[in-house]
């Protein structure tokens, strides 16, 4: 058989559309004007700065002073959260249990710096409680931090819900949208979100370019200190090329994507659940991003599964405990209350707008195939008692 | 990541399954990752004449428990108690070094399947 390539893996990130690397191009060996210059070149670099910005603040409804390019997510959610730190000196900080590491191990710090962090529970589809979150909220509170999308289960929060409740207490709210940017409807204003991450290479553009929306009337201290870059927030000449790549990726993202990978995810779902027995759907049904499937395979671990798809062309990911360095399983697995056993068994496949029907049942074939063979050889099977006493040290 | 021979272990691994009425079983659970190993041995005058193994984990707890196998058939208990962790993944050629805990279940699963079948045969 032919050897076919076939990846889902878009939650780690995407590949790179052939129309994005195209019109970056023209930015390295042509105009590569440094946009704080003042000739012809410079003007050209400044004017598709501007350009590109009021481009991605249209999306979401922002003013184009409202965003902030920087190196990506990680960046964003860093300069977002010890931006408004940083800024208070003191304070009290609400994130849940189930953030991307970036937006974790920033609370973390700030943690040893003297704030306060309160890490909301999730239920076991992921979703944080509004009312534990209102009753988080004291008068020490300067931020709220909750992401839109979860990149390993997929759940969307209900961020204008939050967002309302953070305007009713007077709190800043930042979001990390990074997984739900165009795949999701966005409206900062309806939303009532102060800060929100964004990057490009989850949606098909350019790694190492993203934003932060920063509201207006919010301040921040910036992280990157040097020249008066993007409004005196983010100093470093701007990754002029990303930018255009980033922008045009936002460009090429279109609604009926969305409608053509919610239904491929949801195809893939019900493949697996009718062909393959003993699985558990991990995060939300009905609440879930449109390109996200996350599935434990009971009895089996998720590693071995892996590496058998991907001797097959198949690339997804995996949130067992034999997979990370720390030898613990995911963190948001835990969170939803996963027994250890389950969580090791767990995949992720995360589809893009290139992912084809044809894909879907190349995957479901091999991987009926390849579950059936390692439950073979597995010690576990139904009604077994699993007794292995994981030390499982906290990670938040 | 892996081996060559991690690979070719992994991907077709021996002597898996169980033994019907088996001399000894040793089970084992790793507390560090979660992976649990049985170990089924068959005994004739002292000599491991056969050993299954049946393996939850990693594609390292996988190849080594299969090149466990291979390292204790037809050896007797006294030489199979003296396999290593090192000699297991020395003869996969090498593990990464955050699997090694893995080379270290398998050895402790033949371990105590010798051992539960001296204690019967006390
Ligand atoms: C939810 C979420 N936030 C932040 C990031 C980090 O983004 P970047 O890789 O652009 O730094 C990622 C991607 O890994 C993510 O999935």
């Amino acid at each position: 058989m032919k050897y076919k390539e076939v990846y889902l893996d878009n939650g780690a990130t995407t590949k790179t559309d052939s129309k994005v690397l195209e019109v970056m191009k023209p930015w390295f060996c042509k105009n590569y004007g440094n946009s704080s210059s003042l000739h012809k070149k410079g003007i050209h670099s400044k004017e598709t700065l501007e350009k590109s910005r009021s481009i991605i603040a249209k999306r979401i409804n922002a003013l184009p002073e409202e965003i902030i390019f920087t190196t990506g997510g990680s960046e964003s959610n860093n300069l977002a959260i010890k931006g408004v730190a940083q800024i208070h000196k003191t304070g009290h900080i609400i994130t849940s249990k189930i953030e991307h590491p970036s937006v974790i191990e920033t609370c973390k710090f700030l943690r040893k710096q003297g704030f306060e962090i309160t890490f909301l529970d999730v239920n076991k589809d992921g979703f944080i409680n509004l009312k534990q979150l209102e009753n988080s909220i004291t008068k020490r509170t300067i931020l709220v931090t909750i992401m839109h999308a979860n990149n390993e289960i997929g759940t969307i929060q209900p961020i204008e819900k939050i967002g309302k409740l953070c305007k009713e207490k007077q709190v800043l709210f930042h979001t990390d949208a990074v997984q739900s940017f165009t795949k999701e409807k966005i409206d900062v204003k309806k939303a009532n979100i102060d800060l929100m991450s964004l990057s490009a290479h989850k949606i098909h553009g350019p790694k190492g370019v993203g934003a932060l929306y920063k509201k207006k009337s919010v301040n921040i201290e910036k992280q990157i200190h040097g020249g008066h870059q993007e409004q005196n927030l983010r100093a470093g000449t701007e990754n002029i090329a990303g930018i255009v790549g980033f922008t045009k990726a936002v460009q090429l993202a279109k609604e009926e994507h969305i409608k053509k990978m919610t239904e491929l995810r949801d195809m893939l779902i019900s493949n697996i659940q009718q062909e393959i027995p003993d699985t558990k759907l991990n995060g939300s049904r009905e609440k879930r991003l449109c390109n996200n499937v996350n599935i434990s395979f009971k009895y089996v671990e998720g590693e071995g599964v892996l590496i058998h798809l991907d001797l097959k062309g198949i690339a997804v990911s995996t949130g067992s405990a034999c997979s990370s360095q720390n030898l613990k399983p995911s963190h948001v697995l835990m969170a939803i209350g996963l027994r250890h056993d389950i969580a090791h068994g767990s995949l992720r496949f995360t589809l893009s707008r290139f992912t084809t029907k044809k894909d879907i049942d190349y995957v479901v074939k091999n991987l009926k195939e390849i579950i059936k063979n390692l439950r073979k050889i597995s010690p576990l099977q139904k009604n077994y008692k699993y007794s292995v006493g994981v030390k499982d040290k906290s990670y938040w | 990541m892996y081996s060559k021979e991690v690979m070719k272990h992994f991907q077709e691994p021996h002597n898996m399954g169980e033994i019907k009425n088996p001399d000894g079983i040793g089970k084992v659970g790793n507390p560090m990752c979660g992976d649990l190993m049985e170990v089924y041995i068959k005994v004739k005058k002292n000599i491991i004449t056969d050993i299954k193994v049946k393996t939850f984990g990693c594609v390292a707890a996988i190849a080594t428990s299969s090149m466990i196998t291979d390292l204790a058939k037809g050896k007797s208990l006294e030489e199979a108690k003296k396999i290593t962790r090192d000699q297991v993944a020395k003869s996969l050629k090498g593990l990464p070094k955050i699997k090694m805990h893995c080379s270290n279940l398998a050895a402790e699963g033949l371990y105590k399947a010798i051992e539960n079948y001296q204690k019967k045969t006390k």
